[in-house]
């Protein structure tokens, strides 16, 4: 597993949460003990996060820890954050049943991705350009 | 004029729009509860939970289905273990007839199961009747016949010592099915895990649980009890349980990639091989020449981009990227947004529907925040981009427009699978710019070529990362073809008599006809 990530001063949190998603964090740690994120791709219902009991999901060496949400880690697959670094993930809460192997985001409720293209100067700052000429 | 229901199929009104299920007239029954099939007879769950099943037609809870546990899930194991003996010494003839028999009860139920599978799946009608259900047919006869014409290999060691190669059953396996082809997906899995001589436990999709309960009423007299389970519920729970338990000896899934890995980690904690399709982000390329003429073939290609909008595009091998020769792009796309134009959205029960509702209230929302994306990213909205909201009881449906978006390859749009009728297109200069662009994914599921030059295809076939390349087709899928990923796309084949290879064990026996002593000891 790389990371956590070494990035750079100021710089803007790659994964962010929803008050939603806080809430539905923390009861889910309260009622299962610690939890881990994985954001996953492809077939139907890839691009949503995948929420495990910590350690469920065992992480590769070639995974990028992105950050966390309410404490719990959240990784992505190194070639899928390549793809997926230009773009803020903001974890939030949805209507329904999470599909997959997902804990649900409480009842009813499952977790789900959404994305902010970062704006051109937190890109400098991500990409460590912040100053240089 | 007295207008009379001769002339219209039945359980139809009188516009040719099928009844809902479950309504008075409708061919298909609804029961207020369903719950699992497990060796021959319907079980109910052990803790008694059910959850509730929703049509994306309309967003209304229509029925309800076992939510089902671990204790379940193994109830369904011990039916297929105390079955797996008999089955697998059931004659071949004997399992092709099985076979056959489910073939023909599907074929005798198309239209009941046609339109089941529309309103489970929010899918237009016109392709579960044209598609969905004929190639789930279809697909039954394929493996009754490769089970017959499957053969062991023996080898002549020497004069004295023939290795002797037998198919052996692997005994019980685990299925998981997607919600995207309730119905078709189950039988490519089904049919040659059960030709093989196995028998499975089944878990349908958590949104798509229903189709196959009534595919189980119509062949739960025809297949033996044990050898097909059914059990339905939350994938977390029941899903993990089926996947994880060390009495199975094989697990197929089709899905999302983390949960593909997790099917993974599980399989090497148990030992057991496994099939994992995860989908891709499939290329649609059209060169200059196949506007040089204004004919059949021309239609046919425009077809061929528009038929990302097949499904309502939740497809794993949606042709979700047209990457479409710079020199023709302007004329080309012209033509094709007039034919998207054309795609009516509506009922999906209604036989001239060509899209219908997407599959849950989450796709929904992946879509739109995909198309948000988009537009973040710089993409053009070519046409659509926005829900669709239909009138009366399909109000609280699950539609979206034919969305077609213009960008470069580096976008998100371009490089995840969406999973809905969102086009991503986008221009090359020339051959090795289109393998470039075309090859610049993570997946490798499908592709699709048009030409009217045979060498550029062939080239170009080749030179794709992907587990089938379409050539001046798109969204065939023939049983005996076979259908699997490079790269994540996944990893196993299906839909092909390999997979009787794949559902089978392989038993060597090294036998000695000599009778002298090999003189060691």
């Amino acid at each position: 597993m790389d990371g956590p990530r070494d990035e750079p001063q100021g710089a803007p949190a790659r994964v962010v949460a929803t008050p939603a998603a806080l809430e539905a964090v923390a009861k889910v740690v309260a009622e299962r003990g610690p939890i881990m994120f994985f954001q996953s791709g492809g077939c139907c219902d890839g691009s949503l996060p995948m929420c495990f009991v910590d350690g469920e999901f065992v992480v590769g060496s070639h995974d990028v820890l992105m950050g966390d949400i309410g404490g719990c880690p959240f990784y992505i697959d190194a070639r899928q954050f390549e793809l997926w670094k230009h773009t803020q993930l903001i974890v939030d809460v949805g209507a329904g049943e999470p599909e997959g192997f997902s804990l649900a985001a409480g009842e009813d409720q499952h977790f789900i991705t959404r994305s902010k293209v970062f704006t051109p100067a937190e890109r400098s700052v991500l990409e460590g350009r912040a100053g240089s000429p | 004029m007295t207008v009379t229901n001769e002339t219209t199929t039945p359980g139809t009104t009188a516009d040719g729009t099928f009844v809902a299920p479950g309504q008075p007239g409708s061919v298909v029954e609804v029961k207020p509860r369903y719950e699992n099939f497990i060796g021959g007879h319907w079980v109910a769950p052990v803790q008694g939970k059910y959850m509730k099943n929703i049509s994306p037609v309309t967003g209304q809870v229509f029925t309800e289905v076992a939510r089902s546990t671990a204790e379940d899930v193994d109830l369904a194991l011990d039916a297929a273990h105390a079955a797996k003996d008999a089955w697998g010494e059931t004659s071949l003839p004997e399992r092709a007839a099985v076979l056959n028999a489910i073939a023909d009860a599907i074929e005798a139920n198309l239209t009941m199961l046609a339109v089941a599978e529309s309103w489970e799946n929010g899918k237009p009608v016109r392709e579960t009747l044209a598609a969905d259900i004929p190639l789930a047919v279809d697909h039954f006869r394929y493996f009754a016949g490769a089970t017959r014409s499957l053969e062991g290999r023996s080898t002549e060691i020497d004069k004295d010592t023939v290795a002797y190669h037998f198919h052996e059953p692997l005994g019980v396996v685990g299925q998981i099915i997607p919600f995207n082809f309730p119905l078709l997906m189950a039988a490519w899995k089904i049919a040659p895990a059960l030709a093989a001589g196995n028998c499975t436990v089944v878990k349908p999709a958590s949104p798509t649980p229903w189709s196959i309960l009534k595919l189980a009423e119509v062949i739960q007299d025809i297949v033996p009890p044990g050898v097909i389970n059914i059990v339905t519920g939350p994938g977390g729970e029941i899903g993990k349980a089926l996947a994880s338990s060390p009495r199975i000896a094989k697990i197929g899934f089709t899905g999302e990639t983390t949960t593909g890995r997790l099917i993974m980690q599980y399989a090497a904690e148990n030992l057991i091989p496994s099939t994992v399709e995860l989908g891709g982000k499939s290329p649609n390329i059209f060169f200059a020449d196949v506007m040089d003429r204004d004919d059949d073939f021309l239609d046919k290609a425009i077809e061929g981009l528009v038929l990302y909008a097949f499904n309502k595009g939740e497809v794993c091998t949606c042709p979700s990227r047209a990457l479409i020769e710079a020199s023709v792009y302007d004329r080309f796309m012209a033509r094709c947004l007039d034919r998207i134009r054309k795609i009516t959205q509506g009922n999906p029960l209604d036989p001239t529907t060509m899209i219908g509702a997407q599959n849950s209230a989450q796709q929904l929302e992946k879509i739109a925040g995909y198309v948000d994306i988009g537009r973040q990213e710089g993409a053009e909205v070519l046409i659509g981009g926005a829900r669709t909201t239909l009138d009366g009881e399909l109000e609280g449906g699950y539609y979206y427009e034919p969305t077609v978006l213009k960008g470069h390859n580096g976008m998100r749009v371009f490089q995840e699978e969406i999973f809905g009728p969102v086009l991503a297109v986008t221009t090359f200069t020339d051959e090795a710019d289109a393998v470039r662009i075309a090859n610049d994914s993570l997946y490798g599921l499908g592709a699709g070529v048009w030409t009217r030059n045979g060498n550029l295809a062939y080239r170009m076939g080749r030179a794709i990362k992907a587990g089938r390349v379409w050539t001046n087709c798109y969204h065939l899928y023939p049983a005996g073809a076979a259908f699997g990923g490079h790269k994540i796309s996944g990893v196993g084949r299906e839909n092909h008599q390999m997979m009787l290879e794949h559902y089978s064990q392989t038993k060597n026996l090294l036998v000695s006809y000599s009778t002298t002593p090999l003189g060691f000891f």
